[in-house]
């Protein structure tokens, strides 16, 4: 139920973003999402990719320093307040969320939410029982 | 194990009515071959029968770095050029090198001291001994390689540089002391990691380290990712080269000054006056039996103190506590005095950051700012933005503490602040060029 993220520290300087990129497109890897949290100094990039350990073997190889997650996908009713139910559950949960970021492409009628807990195993089952559709790992990357 | 029983365990006053008259023989020789320092005695009403004790030592002029660069390159030279047989210089990054001359006996003096240096350290006859000091105008490669001759022990010429050779060469050749600046060590340590070389699996005992200040938390730091003692060797070519003090392996404690050779004064670097026995300040260092150039009184811009305590090894010469850094090196921040050494022990003690770093000074609106740069690594990289804050205030907060002075810490990515094969630099001063 867990979905693999790989997240690289990058440095604010021009081109670095550039080369993540660049490496990952010669390695014939696709990225599925991603987000980019930024600081003056620097920057931390967090993608789902289609493959997740050649992606982080490449980085790693071109002097990036990278790691690897585990966030949950989740299904989100793609209408007002569609978000809101879900957060309310995890809310009354007690689950607390790190960060959040949409996914690109749709899951049938419905929209695609990442998010990183700081408990993963405790949100997964709290969404479950609240009826929250949370999606495997294998279907994200081929999507 | 001492090298030179009769020479390194003499008693506290043979010791020093041995330097007394040889002082005072030194004295008697430049005074009459090299102008400058008969100007230099003639200047404070001195002469060298006028020296009757080594206390008159103190009433004699100092010698700086710019007297040898005013006296470029052999201005200093007590003995013609005829009696020279070779020529060192430093680095010199500001303006010309200063240069120093050897005759045959400063070669041999050179020797035995280094060989004594080595036997301190722990080494002997039948090691390996691994010369990763660079090898040419600089002191550090041909000091060490004679001194281990001398020893006899078998000596691998490696220079700096060619770092996969050079964990080639000690993997194959079975080297067992290891010779270089404590920075290039850690990175062979980062060098073997990365070709998956455990240096467990090496023959290395022991590695002597110098050419630049450390701090006794990079000891440690080296120790463990190198599988061996880390010994402190002390030395500056205007004086002699590296040799000059050692720590023993015995104590691990302060570094003994070949007192035979040289004498130490500590003083007040602001006032110039010399210091009670055991107080911090700037070392001076008068040379005793140097032929090709003697210094009188050099001023090293080292700062340490003399540790009073007789040593535990059984050598008689004084103990100069390990050099908190070189009054060029330190930085003045904000009123503060920062060694870049201080903000490096803090930096070692920090789970999940690189022992490589680099400082850069700047003034913004007329106040000097700090900026530490320090690599992170995968241990303490995170995916979430506030570890990484949590980490750089942490930093932030442990140099305030212990220096007072307010720094902004960049986190940057790995391998990316250069790495030396000799002395490191880790100090950038943009206030210079302003």
């Amino acid at each position: 139920m867990k979905v693999e993220q790989i997240s690289i520290f990058i440095e604010n300087k021009s081109g670095r973003l550039a080369e993540v990129t660049r490496v990952l497109g010669e390695a014939g890897v696709n990225i599925r999402a991603l987000s980019l949290a930024d600081t003056s100094d620097f920057g931390i990039l967090r993608l789902i990719v289609n493959k997740t350990d050649q992606a982080k073997a490449v980085l790693k190889e071109k002097g990036f320093t990278v790691n690897k997650t585990d966030v949950v996908a989740v299904e989100v009713p793609d209408r007002p307040s569609g978000l809101y139910g879900i957060l309310n559950i995890l809310d009354q949960g007690k689950v607390n969320v790190e960060y959040m970021y949409a996914f690109v492409e749709r899951c049938g009628e419905n929209a695609v939410i990442i998010f990183r807990f700081d408990n993963t195993e405790e949100a997964i089952q709290v969404l479950t029982r609240g009826g929250v559709n949370v999606l495997e790992g294998e279907r994200i990357y081929n999507m | 194990m001492i090298w030179n029983d009769e020479f390194e365990t003499l008693p506290r006053d043979v010791i020093e009515s041995l330097q007394l008259k040889r002082l005072q023989q030194t004295l008697q020789r430049v005074y009459a071959t090299v102008p400058f320092y008969r100007q230099q005695l003639q200047k404070v009403g001195m002469s060298p029968d006028k020296v009757k004790s080594l206390d008159d030592l103190k009433r004699l002029p100092f010698t700086l770095k710019q007297d040898m660069r005013d006296n470029y390159p052999y201005g200093l030279f007590a003995v013609p050029l005829e009696q020279i047989v070779r020529i060192h210089a430093s680095s010199g990054t500001t303006g010309k090198p200063t240069v120093v001359g050897y005759t045959r006996r400063d070669i041999e003096t050179w020797a035995e001291l280094m060989a004594r240096s080595f036997v301190a350290a722990g080494a002997h006859k039948g090691d390996v001994i691994h010369n990763a000091y660079g090898y040419g105008l600089f002191t550090g490669g041909l000091g060490a390689h004679y001194g281990a001759e001398k020893l006899g022990a078998s000596v691998i010429p490696m220079s700096g540089g060619n770092t996969r050779k050079q964990l080639m060469i000690m993997q194959d050749f079975g080297s067992t002391v290891l010779t270089c600046t404590p920075s290039y060590s850690l990175y062979l340590a980062e060098v073997a990691a990365e070709e998956g070389i455990d240096f467990k699996s090496l023959k290395l005992k022991v590695g002597i380290f110098g050419a630049e200040p450390w701090s006794e938390e990079m000891r440690n730091e080296i120790e463990e990712k190198l599988n061996l003692k880390a010994i402190d060797i002390y030395g500056l070519s205007e004086i002699l080269g590296p040799g000059v003090g050692i720590e023993c392996i015995e104590a691990q404690k302060g570094l003994h000054l070949w007192e035979d050779h040289f004498i130490p004064e500590i003083i007040n670097p602001d006032t110039g006056e010399v210091l009670p026995y055991g107080e911090r300040g700037e070392l001076v260092i008068t040379t005793i039996t140097k032929e090709g150039i003697p210094m009188i009184r050099y001023r090293t811009r080292d700062i340490t103190r003399i540790i009073p305590e007789p040593c535990i090894c059984g050598r008689t010469h004084v103990r100069l506590e390990r050099m908190s850094g070189r009054t060029d090196d330190m930085l003045i921040i904000r009123g503060v005095n920062v060694f870049p050494s201080q903000i490096e022990s803090v930096l070692i003690n920090i789970e999940g950051v690189e022992p490589h770093y680099q400082l850069i000074v700047d003034r913004e609106e007329n106040l000097d700012t700090l900026e530490v740069q320090v690599e992170v690594n995968e241990q303490s990289f995170s995916d979430e933005v506030k570890i990484l804050q949590e980490l750089s205030s942490r930093i932030q907060k442990e140099i305030k503490e212990m220096l007072g002075v307010t720094c902004k810490v960049r986190l940057v990515e790995p391998k990316t602040i250069a790495r030396s094969e000799g002395k490191a630099k880790r100090v950038i001063d943009n206030r210079k060029e302003q």
